[in-house]
């Protein structure tokens, strides 16, 4: 099994996420991580999924999605054909001679201090999955307090939009 | 004009052209209840939701028109999740419209309250909660659209109690606006170039037939291309009638109980030309084992289903009858330039021969007991023209063997989700769509027993179908699988002969009851049930419990390894190695 980042284009509506949350467990589709907000047109959101399959079983979870009656456009990308982009914010213990050590790692991967007590440093930082899974590795030797992730937005590398490129799979079916 | 949400909504189903709900009332769904007696849209009062969706979808088989059932909140909605998870399974065009708990206290656990939006999700093609009557109409559009459009299935529409009252000005939307939903239903030609490339070159071709061209209106189309290009046709349980059987190309049913030439042609052929069928495992058995040698080219309208289980060379996304026709059509014109229809003799002629040493078989000894077979074929050689619906198991099994269907929409039955007590509620929807037709249901005595109390319904709306019980005392579907895997250790399959007296049942419902406890009894029983036009017809035919249903491919084996009947069936030493699913 592997990674597949998919874009969903989605009609705003009540139950949305519930439904392709739902399609992922009836059909027994490993999400990774998945993201949703709002996109730069009135009633539509964009959720980033992020799952763990076979590049068969990936066929089905794209035409099962598009089956939707609120999935506009689903989109995978092709590794290296996307930009992907996570937030990341960590509270991590930073008492005594920690705390410069904390703040230096996190100047060096470019992550913001966003509060300071006596005893942690809360941190944001925001990256490509990898930067932010070395940076969670290292704070870690500090003592973690707690963690919380965006999961993974992305878009296509290039000029052209989600509605703007086709579906494979269902180009693929459809033998065009 | 200004008209509340519960008439806005009887106005919209007039205006989709719905002419009968099947339905109860209740609480939540009351308002409703009121401008229906002004529409003239015919309701049908059921005695349980599940035999109002089952009637819906009897409606919607056989007419081919989107089936409406009709419920309150709570658990009306939950009395019909059965039928919709059977529509959604079977691709039936049902609008289920349910009533909901106010919207101020939805989310409260009110009394009747339950998610049924939640709870119908994954088994309805698409499902609406209507929290505001000016979206009202436009909704029941978007349901019928999307319940009877690409692929049909079930919709949902949950309307709750205060939005039925709400006062809304009338406006008939013209368009449906789903930006996200938009079936593909013309056939790539050049994918049915290459199709037709592939049937030129076949050797031994099968045309394997499946629901979606029932759905599709597309038997006669079906009929020219398989003619013109002698391809033999099997037809699967949902196909039954899409071709018909008394034609040499038909080679019956395949899968699991099919007919040995079927499920042979489809292991033999070099190319399989699946239209709307799904590769469903009573159909492949053994997946990994299944037609070895083809090459398969998949016409569906729905994209999910192409290499879902088999992987396609040839797929064609589409409606089936704008595929066949146009398969058709490229076929004549590549056929008229090689000459002529490539020479299949042999093919041709094995098929034929394995028809004619293998056919279905059952003795019925002249003292009786009455095999369940028996009944049928002498249901069948007295009312040819009927419309059969059959419940889930073995009658189900062999009412698909032995009658000989020659049209479709003229058997009825719950294939995908095998769904018991399908049948008099089912019967009774196909009845009051098709009343110019006699309606026949096939049951089992277990199936029954679910679902009897729509006899009442029959009798009270006076649509009268004839339920021919195949008694024989057993779950004889479970029984089987027990006697052939189980070391013939009977587990809580045993319901009685007797128990309760189908006569009697069938008197107190106001239909008539009638019993045949001997195979001399057979051919009066049934010509009495047929005199009878004015009332249902229960029919209590006394079967042999040991009867087991033949051919067949025992679950997850390979279609290789059919077994014929009884005489080649190995019990199972060891109840562990008892077939999966």
């Amino acid at each position: 099994m592997s990674l597949h980042t998919l874009s969903v284009l989605v009609e705003d509506k009540p139950g949305v996420l519930t439904r392709v949350a739902g399609l992922f467990a009836a059909r027994g589709f490993n999400i990774d991580s998945l993201a949703v907000g709002p996109t730069h047109e009135p009633g539509l959101s964009r959720m980033t999924i992020v799952v763990n399959v076979d590049r068969k079983p990936l066929e089905q979870v794209t035409k099962q999605l598009n089956k939707l009656i609120n999935v506009i456009k689903v989109l995978e990308h092709e590794p290296g054909e996307a930009v992907e982009r996570e937030l990341m914010l960590v509270k991590v213990r930073a008492e005594g001679d920690a705390r410069a050590r904390v703040i230096e790692i996190a100047e060096i991967f470019r992550a913001r201090i966003l509060d300071v007590t006596h005893r942690t440093l809360t941190i944001e930082a925001t990256g490509a999955p990898d930067k932010l899974e070395a940076l969670r590795e290292l704070l870690g030797d500090f003592g973690i307090v707690e963690l919380a992730r965006t999961g993974r937005v992305a878009l296509a590398r290039g000029e052209r939009s989600i509605r703007e490129r086709g579906l494979r799979a269902v180009r693929q079916a459809k033998g065009a | 004009m200004k008209v509340t949400g519960a008439q806005a909504l009887f106005m919209a189903l007039e205006g989709e052209g719905v002419e009968i709900v099947f339905g109860i009332p209740g609480g939540a769904i009351l308002p409703a209840y009121d401008p229906l007696i002004d529409s003239k849209i015919r309701h049908v009062l059921c005695r349980h939701e599940q035999g109002a969706g089952h009637a819906a979808e009897g409606y919607a088989w056989a007419t081919g028109k989107v089936g409406v059932a009709m419920a309150t909140s709570g658990p009306g909605g939950c009395n019909l999740v059965t039928a919709l998870a059977d529509a959604k399974m079977d691709s039936v065009p049902i609008v289920a419209i349910t009533g909901q708990v106010p919207t101020p206290v939805v989310g409260n656990d009110a009394f009747q309250e339950a998610d049924i939006t939640g709870i119908t999700m994954p088994i309805t093609k698409h499902n609406f909660l209507v929290k505001d009557a000016n979206e009202l109409v436009e909704t029941i559009r978007a349901a019928f659209h999307i319940a009877r459009t690409g692929r049909p299935g079930p919709v949902l529409v949950d309307i709750p109690k205060d939005v039925q009252l709400q006062e809304i000005t009338w406006r008939w939307p013209e368009e449906v606006d789903l930006p996200g939903y938009k079936p593909t239903t013309k056939g790539n030609l050049k994918q049915v170039r290459e199709a037709v490339k592939l049937i030129m070159a076949s050797e031994r071709p099968v045309l394997y037939v499946g629901g979606g061209v029932i759905k599709a209106d597309a038997a006669k189309e079906l009929y020219r291309l398989a003619v013109d290009g002698r391809l033999p046709v099997v037809t699967t349980l949902m196909a039954r009638g899409a071709f018909p059987d008394d034609h040499e190309l038909a080679l019956g049913m395949p899968g699991m109980h099919g007919n040995y030439a079927a499920v042979t042609a489809m292991q033999k052929a070099d190319l399989l030309i699946a239209l709307g069928a799904r590769f469903d495992d009573r159909v492949t058995g053994q997946l990994s084992t299944f037609a070895p040698h083809a090459k398969v080219i998949h016409v569906d309208i729905d994209p999910a289903e192409i290499g879902k289980n088999r992987a396609a060379d040839v797929p064609i996304v589409g409606d089936a009858k704008d595929v066949i026709v146009k398969l058709h059509g490229e076929l004549k014109r590549r056929q008229d330039e090689a000459g002529g229809v490539p020479d299949r003799s042999a093919w041709l002629a094995t098929l034929e021969r394995w028809k004619r040493e293998y056919p279905l078989r059952y003795e019925q000894p002249s003292d009786g007991p009455i095999k369940p077979q028996f009944a049928i074929q002498r249901l069948y050689e007295h009312a040819k023209d009927a419309i059969v619906v059959s419940g889930v198991g073995q009658h189900q099994m062999w009412a698909s063997q032995f009658w000989r269907f020659s049209e479709p929409r003229t058997w009825i039955n719950s294939g995908g989700l095998g769904t018991m007590g399908f049948a008099v509620p089912a019967a009774l929807g196909a009845a009051a769509g098709r009343p110019d037709r006699r309606v026949i249901a096939i049951d089992g005595d277990g199936c029954f027993q679910m679902t009897a109390q729509e006899l009442a319904t029959s009798t009270t709306e006076r649509i009268p179908v004839i339920v021919a019980i195949i008694n024989n005392a057993y779950l004889g579907m479970v029984r089987q699988w027990q006697q052939l895997f189980y070391n013939e250790r009977y587990s809580q399959v045993y319901l009685s002969h007797d128990v309760p007296d189908y006569v009697k049942l069938a008197e107190a419902y106001g239909a008539v009851g009638l019993r045949a406890e001997h195979p001399d009894e057979v051919d009066a029983v049934i010509e009495k049930a047929l005199s009878v036009t004015d009332r249902s017809v229960v029919i209590d035919f006394r079967c042999d419990p040991a009867e087991m249903c033949f051919p067949m491919v025992p679950a997850g084996a390979s279609n290789d390894d059919i077994i014929l009947g009884p005489e080649f069936a190995k019990p199972a030493e060891d109840p562990a190695e008892a077939p999966i699913a």
